[in-house]
């Protein structure tokens, strides 16, 4: 951590009881390994790291599989349909449309995984073994489609640190830091449930900042290739409740260029997440002034559904194939040689980052799936 | 840690607003408007705006980033058509038209001081016309070459190694280092 967000940790130390700032917690490498890295400090992490310093499928799990030999990559495929067998109860393979040249094209498999990303991998059930299900293959339950989530975001608080003007930063940090989550912890109650946790981080203003002494020229610029303000800011990631009402449906009448069905999201969010949003913008503003932040600035974006990017839900697991389209093993009721490991077997977003949690699952349903065809149970 | 909107969000704010262009940039994507035409006069004259925006002082200025150059791609590429033609319009009224009724001379044929009092000026309407202006309606031209040439400039190698320090990879993160007055900031 830098000067300015050693000086909050501090504050938010002495001033209560419940909350702690912590360095991020990302998944870069500071050690080579394995082909990969180590992070080579540009914080371009967003762009996907071709060093190989940030996690991503294609720098880490996918040069893996490669190596396996078992692996085939098959770009340009767009499944459109599990081929389920009836009277077997089980899939025998998938269809794929050829997104280049628009043929169709038939796999068969004994285990099918599916990972098409959240919304994706529910459509394709919604468009398999619709002559058995009318909803679609695993929609016995009714819970298919339902119970969409996000993480709301876009609410925070920042605002300007004096005192530090003789401190700096070297380097590019691709990382900030973390307040974990506090609200309805322990004895703590509040008028909503579960809570939410604040990424945030301490810079000094560069040349993107507004300098009010001059408009152009070259005491202008000469202004701008120095550091101005220490600036330090937090936003909320709150979780988002299991809704039936949030939902994704097929839309019969809308079709893509493709000629497939398109889906239809609603999805919004509900009293729950609008008043646990008012404690995320009251408690950064509290922490930042007992810091002697000055200038303290709330930030309230409207945390539309979908601005998170870390859709969750809608093929849900559970322990009654009556309320849940998956079983505890991730594989769909109807279908138990299809795996559904991807964020759409959610049952509850919690506040954190999803896709370690996607990733453990995936490996646990691997290893049962490995498990069981060996034993001849799928 | 933040995710790739938050990110990209952040990194299109000049001067406290959106920058016209920058999420198509960033996102790779073109807005399907291009093939403005931009001749090599017009590209001296964004360079001459630029470098009286941001001159050469103790280290170089716009021009010598080519900034002109930068603008004009930008400008095709990202910008969307209605802000193209605000921007093209507001650059042939600022070469001649306006620049004769302030100056009395075309742009290039002012001094570098006339250039810098009469953009000065132009630059405190843009700053009134941005405050008052509804949200659909497009910038005021001024803004979006100020907002240009600052991307432009700060982003491009000259600006970025001799008005700024940069600092090559592989590089590292030490969170606390010493400041003075005067230590330039660094580019990225």
């Amino acid at each position: 951590m830098n000067a300015i967000e050693q000086h909050l940790q501090k504050k938010v130390r002495e001033e209560y009881t419940d909350r702690v700032i912590i360095n991020g917690r990302v998944a870069n490498l500071t050690q080579p390994k394995k082909g990969r890295g180590p992070c080579q400090y540009r914080n371009l992490c967003s762009r996907g790291c071709p060093f190989g310093g940030y996690f991503s499928t294609q720098s880490s799990t996918l040069p893996a599989a490669m190596a396996t030999g078992n692996l085939t990559l098959r770009p340009w495929s767009i499944v459109t349909e599990i081929k389920y067998d009836k009277d077997k109860k089980r899939a025998t393979g998938v269809m794929v449309l050829d997104a280049e040249t628009n043929k169709t094209i038939e796999y068969s498999a004994k285990i099918i995984f599916v990972n098409a990303s959240t919304l994706n991998s529910t459509w394709l059930l919604m468009n398999s073994a619709t002559d058995v299900w009318e909803g679609g293959l695993g929609s016995s339950s009714d819970a298919l489609g339902k119970n969409l989530m996000d993480h709301h975001l876009g609410i925070g608080a920042s605002g300007t640190v004096e005192g530090y003007e003789d401190k700096y930063t070297f380097g590019r940090r691709a990382n900030g830091f973390y307040i974990p989550r506090f609200r309805n912890v322990g004895d703590d109650k509040r008028d909503y449930l579960r809570g939410f946790g604040y990424q945030g981080s301490g810079t000094r203003e560069n040349w993107k900042r507004e300098v009010a002494e001059f408009s152009i020229g070259g005491d202008y610029k000469d202004a701008l290739t120095e550091p101005g303000s220490w600036t330090i800011g937090m936003g909320g990631f709150g979780e988002m409740l299991p809704d039936p009402t949030n939902k994704v449906t097929l839309d019969k009448t809308v079709k893509d260029k493709w000629g497939l069905n398109v889906l239809n999201i609603d999805c919004e969010l509900k009293d729950n997440e609008k008043k646990m949003r008012k404690d995320i913008l009251v408690d950064a503003q509290e922490m930042l002034e007992k810091a002697g932040v000055k200038n303290v600035k709330s930030r309230e974006g409207d945390g539309t559904p979908g601005r998170g990017i870390h859709e969750m839900g809608t093929a849900r697991m559970g322990r009654d194939p009556k309320t849940s389209v998956l079983n505890g093993n991730n594989q769909v009721w109807d279908a138990p040689n299809v795996f559904v490991t991807d964020g759409a077997f959610m049952t509850s977003a919690s506040c954190v980052n999803p896709s370690l949690t996607y990733m453990a699952f995936t490996a646990r349903a691997a290893e049962f799936a490995v498990n069981e065809l060996k034993k001849g149970n799928l | 840690m933040m995710n790739r909107r938050e990110a990209l969000s952040r990194v299109a704010l000049i001067m406290g607003g959106t920058v016209l262009g920058a999420e198509a940039f960033l996102s790779g994507c073109t807005t399907g408007t291009t093939g403005l035409k931009f001749s090599q006069d017009d590209i001296s004259f964004l360079n001459e705006v630029a470098e009286t925006i941001l001159p050469a002082t103790g280290t170089p200025g716009a021009k010598e980033a080519k900034v002109g150059e930068f603008m004009t791609v930008i400008v095709n590429d990202c910008y969307e058509a209605k802000d193209q033609t605000a921007f093209m319009e507001g650059i042939k009224a600022l070469q001649f038209k306006d620049s004769k009724a302030k100056m009395g001379k075309a742009f290039l044929e002012a001094s570098p001081a006339e250039r810098t009092a009469f953009l000065t000026e132009l630059d405190k309407q843009a700053a009134e016309f941005q405050k008052t202006k509804k949200p659909d309606e497009t910038k005021h031209y001024f803004t979006m070459l100020k907002e240009l040439t600052l991307w432009g400039f700060f982003s491009s190698e000259v600006g970025a190694t001799k008005a700024l320090r940069y600092i090559a990879v592989p590089g590292k993160y030490e969170g606390t280092v010493p400041y003075k007055k005067g230590d330039k900031a660094w580019a990225t």
